[in-house]
């Protein structure tokens, strides 16, 4: 086979189409994310105005973007650490402990994972519902007193998108882990058992070191997940709503930038926040490091 | 004495951990059983008791749901929309995973770690300054042809979505594609086949599994998706996705109180998801842990 110039040609016809796409619907506008936010545009002005950091300086002082970015790591800080932790020991469990149905459980455990969020957002919208919804008729069935907590109400939102937030990642994180736990030998957990380790030292000595480079990862990639599922969630469940009570960080943006044609402020949103989501996995990754363990 | 001591414990224990999981596995199954349920009950019935067991096959919610809220035609669109963008998404990445993961080349590196880059960029970050982009573009059109076509438009639409899916498919493809022995290749150009027919007629039927694999992803986010569908597709009266025009079932249902539609438009969305889902939920699970991490 000759090469030269038929070797380059077929290079580059392969690459050509994926690379031009790839530039014209991710690397551009990840670019202008951060060069718009330096200037000014609405949807009625063609022209852009550089404003410089202006947009930002507002940012700093506008009460609604506070508590858009409170709520959100609200949620990544509670939604992560119970997540994890039930993610943690279902997979344990399934796993480690002879259990009848195991394959049903993971199954049924993966199901909200292939939902549209719009999906899961409509279903806990009928559990929440103050008059007819699943929960409260249950909460009052079981209390024999009319139960009406507004769930979508201003103080417990928050809760209430928590849960459904915990409900759609469970299973996957779960699913996740159970590969990496059924890698870890067998024969640890034997001589383990010899030497009189029961299952809770099992787990935080075994199990939870050899796995914790998978852990390392999946936590990284959980924190910006996170802040990308709240705003799917805040989109179709609450709208931000009541009052900007579960306004989240990139709702926000969408608002600003999308329905309120504040183009250049919304940007000056997602800078932020994108620089924000590095810098807290690259911190999140930093304090996780451990020497890695072989097995 | 102490024997048994040990084994009522065990049983304890082993009581416990099934209560867990049938708990958890109930708070999953029961909602979206519920959504079926709720399908086929008549408006009427959604003022009573939630739990209450429909009255009767009420089938004209689908009707209603697949006319007058024009989830037919939806679905419609959402099928288009899919097939399309998994077909452009193959029929780019495909070759250009091939050629980054087998050929030397220069500026090989740099476009794996662009791509390698592309992995951590979301969609919600940029899908405003995509859509500002298509509406310059569609003054431009204005301008010079008379009419624009980027709005508004399925095929634009799967562009984007192909092109934001591209980094993940090249990554989990080229991680199958450099594990391949370079014999195979080497076989074919001694028998005089050529780049493109050795790629096309060796290589990718070997690539099956991981093909299968990435459709399966991929056919789920797109299907799922609506903040990209809802910020392109933005004309009220024009088309959607499935996704979209539940989202708007939901809105109008809070003030119309449209349930059985909602409900018969919301198991739509979901059974294409599910059906696939129990025909592969294997292969499915498998998948995700050799291809990473997503979502």
């Amino acid at each position: 086979m000759k090469k030269g110039s038929g070797r380059s040609r077929f290079v580059f016809l392969c690459a050509a189409p994926a690379v031009l796409l790839f530039m014209v619907f991710m690397i551009i506008p990840t670019i202008n994310v951060f060069r718009m936010s330096l200037f000014r545009r609405s949807a009625y002005s063609v022209n852009e105005e550089f404003v410089g950091i202006e947009n930002f300086a507002r940012l700093m002082s506008d009460e609604n973007f506070i508590r858009s970015m409170q709520n959100t790591i609200l949620l990544i800080v509670v939604v992560t650490i119970v997540t994890f932790a039930f993610a943690l020991v279902f997979a344990a469990i399934l796993t480690r402990e002879e259990i009848k149905g195991q394959n049903f459980f993971r199954i049924i455990f993966y199901i909200p994972n292939i939902l549209s969020v719009v999906v899961i957002s409509a279903i806990f919208s009928a559990i929440y519902d103050t008059n007819n919804g699943m929960l409260n008729s249950l909460l009052s069935l079981l209390s024999g007193k009319t139960v009406a907590i507004l769930w979508k109400g201003e103080t417990v939102v928050m809760t209430s998108l928590i849960v459904a937030m915990i409900w759609q990642a469970i299973g996957y994180y779960m699913v996740m882990y159970m590969a990496s736990m059924a890698s870890v030998p067998q024969s640890l957990y034997e001589s383990a058992g010899l030497d009189g380790a029961g299952r809770i030292t099992q787990f935080f000595q075994i199990t939870l070191p050899l796995i914790w480079t998978n852990i390392r990862t999946t936590l990284t990639f959980f924190i910006i997940s996170t802040i990308n599922m709240a705003f799917l969630f805040v989109k179709a469940m609450t709208s931000g709503g009541p009052n900007g009570a579960s306004e989240v960080a990139l709702s926000y943006m969408y608002k600003q930038a999308y329905t309120n044609s504040s183009y250049g402020y919304g940007m000056a949103i997602g800078a932020l926040v994108f620089l924000f989501s590095f810098g807290l996995s690259a911190l999140v990754n930093m304090v996780t490091r451990r020497e890695p363990l072989e097995f | 004495m102490e024997q048994t001591k040990k084994t009522s414990a065990e049983r304890l224990y082993k009581v416990f951990i099934y209560v867990a999981l049938i708990t958890l596995a109930i708070s999953i199954f029961v909602p979206v059983a519920w959504v079926f349920m709720a399908s086929v009950k008549e408006n009427s019935e959604f003022y009573g008791n939630p739990w209450a067991m429909p009255a009767g096959f009420y089938i004209q919610n689908f009707a209603d749901a697949w006319g007058k809220a024009r989830m037919g035609e939806y679905m419609l669109n959402s099928v288009l929309v899919t097939a399309l963008a998994l077909l452009i998404l193959l029929v780019v990445a495909l070759p250009a995973a091939y050629v980054l993961s087998r050929f030397e080349f220069r500026g090989r590196k740099f476009l794996n770690a662009i791509f390698m880059g592309g992995l951590f960029i979301n969609v919600n970050y940029i899908v405003v300054p995509i859509f500002l982009m298509l509406v310059d573009g569609d003054k431009f059109l204005q301008e010079i042809a008379g009419s624009g076509f980027l709005l508004n438009n399925i095929f634009v639409l799967s562009l984007v979505y192909a092109s934001t899916a591209l980094p993940f498919t090249i990554y989990l493809l080229s991680g199958y594609f450099s594990t391949l022995a370079h014999d195979y290749e080497e076989a074919a150009y001694i028998d005089g086949a050529g780049y493109g027919k050795t790629m096309i007629g060796i290589i990718f039927p070997m690539a099956q599994p991981s093909i299968i694999t990435v459709i399966l992803f991929n056919f789920l986010s797109f299907w799922n998706e609506y903040i990209i569908a809802m910020t392109l597709l933005s004309d009220p009266k024009g088309g959607k996705t499935l996704p979209v025009g539940l989202m708007q079932l939901t809105q109008a249902q809070q003030s119309a109180a449209q349930y059985g539609q909602l409900y018969a438009g919301l198991v739509l969305v979901m059974l294409p998801t599910l059906i696939l889902y129990i025909c592969v939920q294997r292969k499915l699970t498998q998948g995700m842990t050799l291809g990473g991490l997503k979502g």
